[in-house]
């Protein structure tokens, strides 16, 4: 079950032709495969392209009155390896991932399809996790189009446009014989817009049928010598059929206007972003009226020689807007200039920047400069586009440099992670600062305040293969870590399995949250809620010793500080051999209270009897040291003024979101810091039994606090 | 005429900065139903990424009003210097947004929550190191063509909802959008979940920005009022009220009255006139020329350093019916509900011998056999449950040995430490009144429990150490607070060891033949 539940959403894929479906980008992506006659669907989730995953995950059902089949893939290359089935038969299949971290796994099976090419259409929905809000290191998807030849669709951001794609790009891979990726950047992902709907459409040959009648053919299988003919296939066959193709669909749009003296080749993605540096300059209108010739790339990989060149023919000179390095089009532009003998001037990376997200004011000013050069008199003309530039350089704004706090992500209230990089931080106390291989997941926040643990992470499912080369004898012994989400994903074998064969002496640590958690808390092998499409409850432990690890402790309440720092100091201290393995499992607490909730609430309701804990601090107690927060950093522990004149420093502080968890109070009694926190638990609809037992208790309490309130000597 | 195209209409632009949490997407989403509603063409965007996980987030919307078979081609981002309205869910985020320049004076209603959501950094420090708003809506008022602030997450709490709805409410108080009251509160029973509260959260946002805030009448400070105790002992608390009106002057008043306050809570009568004896002591080196600034800290920081954090503090506070009701009020028990409580203690060899007469401890403390055999038995996580009666009868027997206080061996130390600061504080008071001040507030470092409060020691004898090298220079007292700021930065003392290396290198003598 998938953090965010996508029920209403998901009756948005039942629309039928002529109906308005409005929403976010990438679920008009579901909406246009199941309107292109999809067979399969698979993938796996990562952000910005997760919620497609959990939408198919939750229209399991429409799925499968459509015939669909759909799979939550364990890793992106079982994803890729997916598309084997429109090899042979004429099914059309669709994968998705976020980008380059997904296609860098993928790449083995993406290389091998690419090789022998498909019959039926094969298109990888690509999320470009690119520019702000990114979560991984900046690089191109193109690079893997251009390497395995696959074609790469490139859409304008809005929801017509990217719903058109999805259908073409199923025909033209069919038309080429060759997978197609579809790209769409993290705001062209969540972009919320409308398309008009068109009916879904049943696979017209189904998986059943090609498992009743199966085909094969060498010809199609990557080996001697029938890979050496799938290059030349790729090269005299498949090539010209795409540009064929994508000539007569028009998929690639010119838009004309007045000065066409001057043009600008733009890769569809960044249409609405140069649109409104044109825009702003007065060169555009709001309804798509420019002024400079367009040519939008539609399709960025391959490109149509011809087209472009007679874009560009008869121009001054033409800017080429092409988000991220290395700046491949501009080069191959030059080349296809060159050789079609045209002499305009080609501008790109020399008015923009080289890397980097293109923002409006990025491209405002490589506008700017492309005018200057080529169109001075255009730009003289031209309104001048707002800056910000004097508020920003102003002293009231710089005075706000040393105020304004960063704010990097962090554990969530009540995280069971917190407790570990607790344990994990007492443990460093104890024996000093050790070498920690991260991984990728909601653990990697340890590298922040107020843990700072962590000194590499090499990619998902690598923390613990990432401490290989540190496996020697010496004082103190590595420790990786690793979350369930990775372990299942690729981390079992990469990591704990060449762990065990290679004899490393290491400490793993594997968070298990029962949850692949950062990507919207998907379900894996270990998850245990009960699925009905899934099977789950497979435990990371049996995994492990599967493999043939056997120092291996497992921490069922990773809240208990006390005995996670125990247990990390037995298994960097033991003297057994091997990889000394640590399974920490509690369950994600944003996925914990989306379960809980609202079963809570209406047992209450039902007037069951039901405990709520929560945590406060006594400020009269607490002495505004923070030690607390240093080993925690729970947002909802906080500081606040005291009410006390004589406290100079702010107090700590539980605010009403806490979801009583009991960090706080594990914590300060794992590290012996302070009496301040209390546990309050809230009874709600207690018996009778226990409401008679209270009312003698408070009576008796009350008698004592009375007479000692008599007797205290106050001033008030 | 110049060569630039007519827009005829510009769309809205609305950027909200929201943290993970805070219901960012949810204002996003009902802005563009608000705006489909009315018949508007609307697009929002985000990019949340990890930065849902308590980071900050910025959503962007454009609303456009729509002409027959036209699509507007709006922006997937706020455009820095043109967008029109900017909400921030949180003041240093309203910051930010400033700092991205989305605020300019020309276009911008920026509408802020006032209240802090304190971030990591802010936090951890052992100090005080949150950021101050202040400077945050100082700028605001200058950069944004208007500015409207209020705290919409009490708002919000107090309607028993969340912020998007206070904010959503202000958004419409701010009419600066073309829709009506009415509209905006149709999106929200249109979505249908919460929507009394969120109704009622709206109604409060929209009146913070459109309403001008009452004035807080000033309040007038209570007389003093004595209660509890015997006759004699009020007749004794009663003397000491008096001596802070006849003795000391008014400037350090306040604070006198705090300072025994606190200290006949925390013993009794006799002990308050001890701290009027000491803070006097102080006042005889003390000028009306400086404004009795040394008195006034002497009042507040002698009070601190006496009312020390003992197990008998601490189980008195525990353990009080003031405490009781405070919890219920904290976790917003309803008077059905029962609350139980439980204590985090983790008591040491070290607290035990300092709660034994101070012969004993000593003996304990230096006996291994003995120490060794207490930590065994005594030294580990202890949960008392405070609402039961086994529970309250524990912390309330440890509370009862107030009266012995002075005989244990706590007390003995507390007051040896006590008398060598005072010794060092009119030292140098004498000569150079500021030292004297800085050197008193060097009681804040002392914090804490156990190794925390070790640690402060620590930290407070180097700090205070510092002063044979630095008494006589003109800058002395700038120096001490130098070094307790940096003390206070961070938690393992970084800071402070490379401020104090600083100062021993003051007092090297100058360098002889070099020219730099």
């Amino acid at each position: 079950m998938a953090e965010r539940s996508f029920a209403r959403e998901v009756q948005d894929l039942k629309l039928t032709a002529g109906q308005e479906f409005r929403g976010e980008g990438i679920l008009a992506v579901t909406k246009a495969l199941l309107q292109s006659g999809v067979g399969y669907v698979a993938g796996y989730q990562g952000a910005p392209i997760s919620h497609l995953m959990d939408v198919l995950s939750d229209a399991q059902d429409i799925m499968a009155d459509l015939g669909v089949h759909f799979e939550a893939s364990a890793s992106e290359a079982s994803a890729a390896s997916t598309l084997a089935a429109s090899v042979m038969y004429p099914i059309r299949g669709a994968v998705t991932w976020k980008s380059t971290a997904g296609t860098n796994v993928a790449s083995d099976a993406l290389s091998n399809l690419a090789s022998g090419g498909v019959m039926g259409g094969a298109v990888i929905v690509i999320g470009e996790d690119y520019g702000e809000g990114s979560s991984i290191m900046q690089e191109r998807t193109h690079a893997f189009a251009m390497k395995s030849q696959m074609w790469l669709l490139d859409p304008r951001p809005n929801l017509p446009s990217i719903v058109r794609a999805v259908e073409d790009a199923f025909e033209l891979s069919e038309a080429s014989n060759t997978p197609v990726m579809l790209e769409l950047r993290i705001r062209a992902c969540h972009v919320h817009g409308s398309f008009i709907a068109k009916d879904n459409v049943k696979p017209k040959f189904t998986l059943a049928q090609a498992l009743e009648s199966p085909r094969r053919d060498t010809g199609r299988i990557v080996l001697p010598p029938a890979s050496f003919i799938h290059e030349q296939e790729k090269i005299k066959q498949r090539w010209p059929a795409a540009v064929k193709f994508i000539r007569e669909r028009g998929m690639n749009e010119t838009f004309a206007g007045e000065h066409d003296d001057i043009g600008i080749i733009l890769q569809g993605g960044m249409y609405n972003g140069v649109m409104r540096a044109l825009q702003l300059f007065g060169l555009a209108d709001i309804w798509g009226q420019s002024k400079i010739p367009l040519h939008v790339l539609n399709v960025t990989y391959p490109l149509i020689d011809e087209d472009l060149a007679d874009f560009c023919r008869g121009k001054r000179a033409v800017l080429m807007v092409e988000e991220g390095q290395p700046d491949y089009l501009e080069q191959a532009l030059h080349a296809i200039l060159r050789k079609a003998d045209v002499p305009t001037r080609l501008c790109g990376k020399d008015v923009l920047p080289m890397g980097g997200e293109y923002t409006a004011l990025v491209l405002v000013d490589g506008l700017r400069k492309f005018l200057d050069r080529h169109a001075p008199a255009l730009l003289r003309d031209a309104r001048t586009p707002p800056d910000p530039g004097p508020v920003l350089r102003s002293d009231a704004v710089k005075a706000l440099l040393p105020v304004v706090p960063p704010r990097p992500p962090s554990f969530c209230t009540g995280c069971p992670e917190r407790p570990i990089f607790s344990a994990m931080k007492l443990v460093q106390q104890e024996l000093g600062e050790h070498h920690v291989a991260a991984d990728i997941g909601c653990h990697l926040f340890s590298i922040n305040a107020p843990f700072n643990i962590g000194a590499t992470t090499m990619g998902y499912g690598l923390g613990a293969s990432s401490a290989a080369a540190m496996q020697v004898k010496a004082g103190k012994r590595p420790i990786s870590v690793m979350g369930d989400g990775g372990f299942w994903h690729n981390g079992l074998a990469s990591g704990v399995s060449n762990a065990v064969f290679n004899k490393h002496d290491g400490v793993i640590l594997l968070v298990d949250n029962h949850y692949s958690a950062a990507t919207g808390g998907q379900d894996i092998p270990s998850s245990r809620a009960a699925n009905v499409s899934r099977s789950t409850n497979h435990p990371i432990e049996a995994a492990v010793r599967g493999v043939g690890a056997t120092w291996v402790k497992r921490i069922d309440n990773t809240y208990s500080v006390a005995k996670m720092r125990d247990t990390l100091r037995e298994a960097l201290t033991t003297k057994d051999g091997g990889p000394k393995i640590v399974i920490a499992a509690s369950e994600c607490m944003l996925n914990r209270q989306r379960r809980e909730r609202p079963q809570f609430n209406a047992a209450v309701k039902r007037g069951e009897r039901r405990v709520k804990p929560r945590f406060g601090v006594d400020e009269d107690i607490c002495t505004g040291d923070h030690a607390c927060i240093r080993l925690s950093g729970c947002p909802s522990l906080s500081v606040k003024d005291s009410c006390d004149p004589l406290k100079e420093d702010p107090v700590a502080a539980i605010d009403n979101t806490c979801v009583g968890c009991g960090n706080c109070g594990e914590v300060a009694e794992a590290a012996v810091l302070c009496p301040s926190f209390y546990r309050a638990d809230i009874v709600h609809n207690p018996s009778r039994f226990e409401r008679f037992v209270d009312g003698i208790r408070n009576r008796i309490i009350g008698t004592l606090q009375r007479r000692r309130d008599a007797s205290r000597l106050a001033l008030a | 005429m110049d060569g630039s195209i007519q827009t005829f209409e510009k769309p809205v632009g609305i950027a909200i900065l929201a943290m993970g949490g805070q219901g960012g997407g949810v204002l996003a989403d009902w802005i563009v139903a608000l705006a489909e509603a009315e018949g508007w063409f609307a697009q929002s965007t985000s990019v949340p990424g990890v930065a849902q996980r308590t980071g900050a987030t910025i959503y962007y919307v454009e609303i456009m009003r729509p002409q027959p078979g036209r699509q507007p081609i709006l922006s997937l981002m706020p455009v820095p210097g043109d967008v029109d309205v900017v909400i921030a869910a949180e003041m240093m985020e309203a910051g930010r947004a400033i700092q991205r320049g989305l605020v300019t004076p020309d276009k911008t209603t920026l509408i802020a929550s006032s209240h802090r959501s304190l971030a990591v950094l802010e936090k951890a420090k052992p100090g005080d190191g949150r950021a101050d708003a202040g400077t945050v809506a100082a700028t605001a008022t200058q950069v944004a063509r208007r500015f409207l602030a209020a705290d919409m997450q009490a708002m919000a709490e107090r309607s028993g909802s969340v912020i998007s709805a206070a904010l959503f409410g202000a958004l419409a108080g701010s009419a600066a959008l073309p829709f009506g009251r009415d509209a905006f509160e149709a999106t929200i029973r249109a979505a249908g979940v919460g929507v009394e509260g969120s109704l009622r959260a709206f109604a409060a946002g929209f009146a913070s920005v459109s309403a001008a805030p009452e004035a807080k009448p000033a309040q007038a400070p209570a007389p003093a009022i004595i209660s509890g105790g015997s006759e004699a002992e009020r007749a004794e608390l009663v003397r000491a009220v008096q001596r802070i009106e006849q003795d000391f002057p008014a400037p350090s008043r306040d604070m006198l009255r705090h300072g025994v306050r606190r200290l006949v809570d925390f013993q009794d009568a006799a002990y308050a006139h001890e701290y009027l004896d000491r803070v006097a002591g102080l006042l005889k080196l003390d000028s009306a020329g400086h404004g009795f600034a040394l008195t006034a800290e002497a009042a507040k920081q002698i009070a601190v350093a006496m009312s020390y954090d003992d197990v008998i503090r601490v189980a008195d506070l525990k353990t009080r019916s003031s405490r009781t009701a405070r919890v219920r009020a904290e976790v917003a028990a309803k008077p059905d509900q029962l609350v139980g409580t439980t204590e985090f203690f983790h008591p040491r060899l070290e607290e035990i011998c300092a709660t034994l007469p101070v012969a004993w401890g000593l003996a304990l403390e230096r006996s291994d056999m003995w120490s060794g055999l207490v930590r065994k038995l005594f030294e580990r996580g202890r949960r008392i449950q405070t609402g039961t009666l086994r529970g309250f009868l524990t912390l309330y027997a440890i509370s009862a040995l107030k009266p012995r206080r002075r005989t244990l061996l706590r007390h003995q130390r507390e007051q040896a430490h006590l008398a060598a600061w005072l010794a060092l504080v009119a030292q140098h008071a004498a000569t150079d009144g500021r030292l004297g001040v800085e050197l008193l507030k060097c009681r804040r470092l002392v914090k804490g429990y156990s190794d925390t409060h070790a640690r402060g020691q620590s930290k407070f004898a180097r700090v205070t150490g510092a002063v044979a090298l630095l008494a006589g220079r003109e800058d002395a007292a700038a120096w001490i607070r130098r070094l307790r700021d940096a003390a206070l930065a961070d938690e393992d003392g970084t800071m402070l060891e490379g401020a104090l290396a600083t100062v021993a290198s003051l007092s090297l003598p100058e360098p002889v033949g070099t020219t730099s």
